[in-house]
């Protein structure tokens, strides 16, 4: 009797779950949602606001084209964003109250080094696909393993690099060198990878004076005076914002720019704010191969009117954190597509997303990028050029814009930084030679 | 170390400390009187430094006398400091006898609201004019170019504000008040004094002051988002090392901490950006009260 009532109820339960296993490869596939909601980390507030403001503008303008042309597969794209100024933990609660309460299935953080360090293991949690889309440091991709974390633009020790092999081609005689950094995270990590560097490529090159001026300083009168007393050769500084800009006004109002050779690698953003006071010859940098007068997409249909509309909408011209926000963008759009693709035209779930970012190829409003599979970093060329004047404008621009290629000057995927540039030789000078950009 | 190396870093401690003082005073100040610390003093100089930068833009742009962008530089404080000023003691008023940590509360919150307020403002991206350094020239001492400005004008304005404030409160009637409201505000009071006349006095003096700071600063500095902030803290470790409402005091540490930051950026630049706030510490350490700090009777 009870063997006759257990063999029904086993059979069911069998033809259940085989019905069940059966169906699984269509449960997998996501439902199309109405509208896409992504996150969008940026400074809304605080010094740093100078590029989290712009990059917000540009992040409307892209969102706003993207879904008048009819958004990712007819999917609309709804951007949530959240203010970096407020602070690490008050972000990190608002970052997983994005995803888990708002549904975001994108997230794109941050500009923050020690934001980037602090999310990305989150998104890792919580299996959202974060794109790493401004912030500098190598660590925080560097000796982890994740599934779900990518960046779309370089790391510090890519621009770095590339900013040693710069100076020393238009500069190869130099024999003294001064630093005048922001001292927080990126002024010190950003030195640290040049120094190293430049020790390596360049060994008898002396540095004269290491300056770590307080994050947002006010005055550097006695920076500037102790340099025009130890007269370096070339004065570097990785700062930014209006830290750079009183640095530059205050060293060129008292004329320590005749006396030595800038290079300023984070420049690019300060040349409309710095109108004249920024002299002719100056070494500029521009953390990417971005610049709203590039040779080489000055007069590309779609960069030209990406500038033109940026320009009409917030008075300036684009710098580097607008650029960074519309390859993030522009780097997620192409994930999609080319999910939707390997899906047999199917809505990807955030593993099939995340799986479409490695080795993705895709352009944004300059050179292509490449996303290495392995770690999910991206190479991004770089830019250099010098100030020079322009009559169609009332602050410097850039001439003799030379292009470093990131593959040779980005350390090897499992390598840790710090070791690897204690084995580059000057070898590296004949294998990675600055091109100049096509006029 | 080299005498050149003495003397460099000792002008450039002397102009750093200028503008120290302007902002550590009016801190003081308002403590000194009122008994409020308040933490909206570095609004007061990001407003100073804003409403300055403002006119210069607007009336300033084309001429080429440093006198007329002088006379902008000091109307967009005073403007800036008697607003705000006046806004913050309208907001304490209801607070005035109550627990001293509320209304550094509400000095915090209207801190916090002119932040935001001066962002929808000014915007995002710093914010300068330099018209009046121009003007000044320059002038070169043992190889080194300084700027007129901050070697000569931004000390001279701090001993200039020093010293017509001793006058104000040792020989005018209103200054007089003020002295006998820090001392005693009961007596004062029963002695026909408009105590509460006096605290809006003094409030508007120092908030006056602390927009001077910005003001003055805004000529060689890049005014941005936060740019209170960082000024507050600096004034703290000022006025704390001094000793609440110590102006001498304000004075004197203010030239000891520009001094010794200056003396770092030569000798050990590593210990610039902690400088500040090791003399506060050791300070704190040594006389709790604050080096100036004169011993008072406790009332009974």
């Amino acid at each position: 009797m009870v063997k006759s009532k257990l063999f029904p109820l086993c059979a069911r339960l069998l033809t259940t779950a085989a019905i069940g296993l059966s169906t699984l490869p269509a449960y997998a596939d996501a439902a199309k949602p109405d509208t896409l909601k992504i996150g969008i980390t940026t400074f809304m507030s605080g010094s740093a606001s100078v590029f989290g403001m712009p990059a917000k503008a540009a992040a409307e303008i892209y969102i706003e084209e993207l879904n008048a042309a009819g958004g990712i597969d007819g999917v609309k794209v709804e951007p949530i964003y959240v203010d970096e100024g407020v602070g690490g933990d008050r972000l990190l609660s608002e970052y997983r109250r994005v995803v888990q309460e708002q549904g975001a299935k994108v997230m794109v953080a941050s500009i923050s080094s020690g934001n980037c360090n602090t999310l990305a293991p989150v998104a890792e949690d919580l299996k959202v696909v974060n794109i790493l889309w401004d912030c500098g440091t190598e660590k925080a991709l560097e000796g982890h393993t994740y599934n779900y974390v990518f960046r779309t633009q370089a790391n510090a020790v890519t621009e770095m690099v590339a900013s040693v092999l710069y100076l020393l081609k238009v500069n190869p005689d130099f024999k003294t060198l001064a630093v005048v950094n922001q001292d927080y995270a990126w002024g010190r990590d950003s030195w640290d990878i040049f120094s190293a560097v430049l020790k390596q490529l360049k060994p008898d090159v002396k540095i004269v004076a290491e300056l770590f001026p307080k994050f947002g300083a006010s005055d550097f009168s006695a920076e500037v005076s102790r340099l025009q007393v130890l007269r370096p050769d070339v004065v570097l500084s990785t700062s930014w914002g209006g830290d750079l800009d009183t640095f530059v006004r205050q060293a060129s109002q008292r004329g320590l720019l005749k006396n030595s050779q800038f290079f300023l690698a984070l420049g690019e953003t300060s040349l409309e704010r710095l109108g004249n006071t920024l002299p002719e010859g100056v070494l500029i940098g521009a953390r990417g191969d971005h610049y709203f007068l590039s040779p080489q997409y000055a007069n590309d249909p779609r960069h030209k009117a990406f500038v033109t509309k940026f320009h009409e909408r917030t008075g300036s011209y684009p710098i580097y954190s607008v650029y960074h926000m519309v390859q993030a963008l522009d780097g997620m759009t192409a994930a999609y597509k080319k999910a939707i693709q390997a899906n047999g035209g199917q809505w990807p779930n955030e593993e099939q997303l995340a799986g479409a970012f490695k080795g993705l190829d895709f352009r944004g409003l300059t050179s292509p990028v490449h996303i290495r599979p392995e770690d999910g970093q991206g190479l991004e060329t770089q830019l250099f050029g010098i100030t020079t004047a322009s009559p169609d404008y009332k602050f410097k621009v850039l001439k003799d814009i030379m292009l470093v290629q990131a593959d040779q000057v980005t350390t090897p995927p499992g390598e840790k930084s710090h070791e690897w540039v204690k084995t580059v030789t000057p070898a590296l000078l004949d294998q990675v030679q600055p091109l100049s950009a096509a006029q | 170390m080299s005498s050149d190396i003495l003397i460099l870093a000792m002008l450039d401690g002397i102009s750093y400390a200028g503008l120290l003082f302007l902002v550590a005073l009016g801190l003081t100040f308002i403590f000194g009187v009122v008994k409020i610390l308040n933490v909206a003093h570095g609004s007061l100089y990001a407003f100073g430094g804003y409403g300055a930068a403002s006119l210069g833009l607007w009336w300033g742009q084309g001429s080429d006398s440093a006198l007329v962008s002088v006379a902008l530089l000091i109307s967009g404080a005073i403007a800036m400091g008697v607003v705000l000023g006046t806004v913050l003691m309208l907001l304490l008023k209801k607070f005035q006898d109550r627990d001293p940590i509320l209304q550094l509360l509400v000095t915090f919150g209207a801190f916090m609201i002119f932040e935001d307020l001066q962002r929808m403002i000014w915007g995002t991206q710093p914010y300068f004019v330099a018209d009046v350094v121009n003007q000044l020239g320059t002038s070169e001492l043992m190889g080194v170019v300084y700027m007129n400005y901050q070697l000569l004008f931004v000390p001279g304005a701090a001993l200039a504000v020093y010293f017509l404030l001793k006058w104000f409160l040792n020989s005018t009637l209103a200054g007089r008040q003020i002295v006998a409201v820090t001392h005693d505000r009961e007596v004062a009071t029963a002695l026909g004094i408009n105590a509460r006349r006096i605290g809006y006095l003094t409030f508007v003096v120092g908030a006056v002051l602390g927009s001077l700071g910005g003001a003055l600063a805004s000529p060689t500095t890049s005014l941005v988002p936060g740019i209170g902030a960082d000024m507050i803290v600096l004034s703290f470790a000022v006025v704390a090392s001094a000793g609440l409402g110590q102006i001498t005091g304000a004075l004197i540490t203010a030239l000891l901490i520009g001094l010794s930051r200056s003396f770092c950026v030569y000798l050990a630049p590593e210990f610039e950006v902690v400088m500040p706030y090791l003399i506060m510490v050791l300070v704190l350490l040594i006389r709790p009260q604050g080096l100036f700090t004169v011993v008072q009777a406790r009332k009974i």
